[in-house]
């Protein structure tokens, strides 16, 4: 029997890090370069936030406080939210949003391939479907990364910086701690640093074909699996939650 | 003039089910086929319609004038032997 702690606290991170970085992606709706980049970018979201609703519905479910998926997204404070940093840093240009989503997805392809054979049922049917969206995230990010990257002097300028500032969240991606290690003794999670290999070599090729160098591993940014983060997650949750702040338990 | 920032445009055709006729959905703008046609499922096939897309340059589709309407389909409407209706069914007969 699974700590039922540790496997809610391991739901939280896989459903925090989907919410986040779908409400990130949600700022881009009407402001992308393009019409059809609006809806690309929209369509990730709803994919995102459907992943979020799934996993911390489970979550409640697990906790058995009767906690529902809008309980645990809208009325968590800050220091309770486990998503990496990477999903909440800020939208940057629209080359920073594409590498960060490649960076993301790449390792999701990875992570949620594994997670589909999770001894934990529910989570392998999450992470099944979710493999079929975070493939199509992960293609349509990289065709990004290669035509931004092999470009004009400026999109090359503005990819390479995008990736050379986000290198040291990626760090993040690859840890483990006690709750990881109790997990993936039972099987139900996966050892995220094994996939590093494979997330690295992937990138490697991207950005070899984008014409872009691949940042040397230096200092890595770490906390979100203690709950700390960048002061970008405040104002993120003051514009998300705002509604179930000023007007608790509000329904229409 | 303003440029045009929004890339070429690109006629979308999707195939509801195998087998099925492609259907014209509409046009979207693309840098490249791979491009167009991500675009195309991001906008037409978002509620899982179709089981394949084609995409084909705008500037690829030769369009007939509507000035042209009276030479190309009026001829049709005075040869009624052209129409099942000209055609009396015999009595008896099943099938013609």
């Amino acid at each position: 029997m699974a700590d039922q702690n540790n496997l809610f606290k391991y739901l939280l991170r896989l459903g925090d890090n989907a919410l986040v970085l779908s409400h990130r992606l949600s700022e881009w709706c009407s402001r992308a370069p393009l019409i059809e980049e609006d809806l690309a970018l929209t369509n990730f979201s709803l994919d995102m936030i459907g992943r979020a609703q799934a996993l911390l519905k489970y979550a409640g479910e697990v906790e058995g406080k009767g906690r529902t998926e809008d309980d645990l997204a809208y009325k968590r404070a800050e220091r309770q939210f486990y998503n990496h940093l990477v999903m909440e840093l800020p939208n940057g240009d629209f080359a920073f949003t594409m590498a960060r989503q490649l960076l993301v997805s790449a390792f999701e392809c990875l992570l949620f391939e594994a997670l589909s054979n999770s001894k934990d049922e529910t989570i392998a049917a999450i992470a099944a479907k979710t493999l079929k969206e975070v493939k199509y995230h992960r293609a349509h990010a990289e065709d990004w990364v290669i035509r931004l990257g092999d470009g004009t002097e400026e999109s090359y300028q503005r990819m390479q910086h995008a990736v050379n500032a986000l290198w040291m969240y990626t760090g993040e991606l690859f840890e483990a701690d006690e709750v990881d290690a109790e997990l993936i003794r039972e099987g139900i999670a996966v050892d995220q640093n094994s996939l590093r290999p494979q997330w690295q070599e992937y990138i490697g090729q991207v950005l070899t074909e984008a014409k872009l160098q691949v940042p040397a591993d230096g200092y890595m940014q770490t906390g979100s699996r203690k709950g700390i983060h960048t002061e970008h997650l405040g104002h993120i949750l003051s514009e998300m939650q705002y509604l179930q702040r000023a007007y608790p338990d509000a329904t229409w | 003039m303003a440029t045009d920032t929004q890339l070429a445009t690109w006629e979308v055709f999707m195939q509801s089910k195998p087998g099925a006729n492609y259907t014209h959905q509409g046009s979207i703008h693309a840098a490249d086929a791979k491009m167009a046609l991500q675009n195309a499922r991001d906008t037409y096939s978002r509620r899982s319609e179709g089981t394949s897309i084609w995409v084909v340059p705008t500037e690829s589709i030769f369009a007939s004038s509507p000035g042209d309407k009276e030479m190309l389909f009026d001829p049709a409407s005075d040869k009624i032997y052209r129409l099942p209706t000209f055609y009396k069914i015999p009595d008896g007969a099943k099938n013609i």
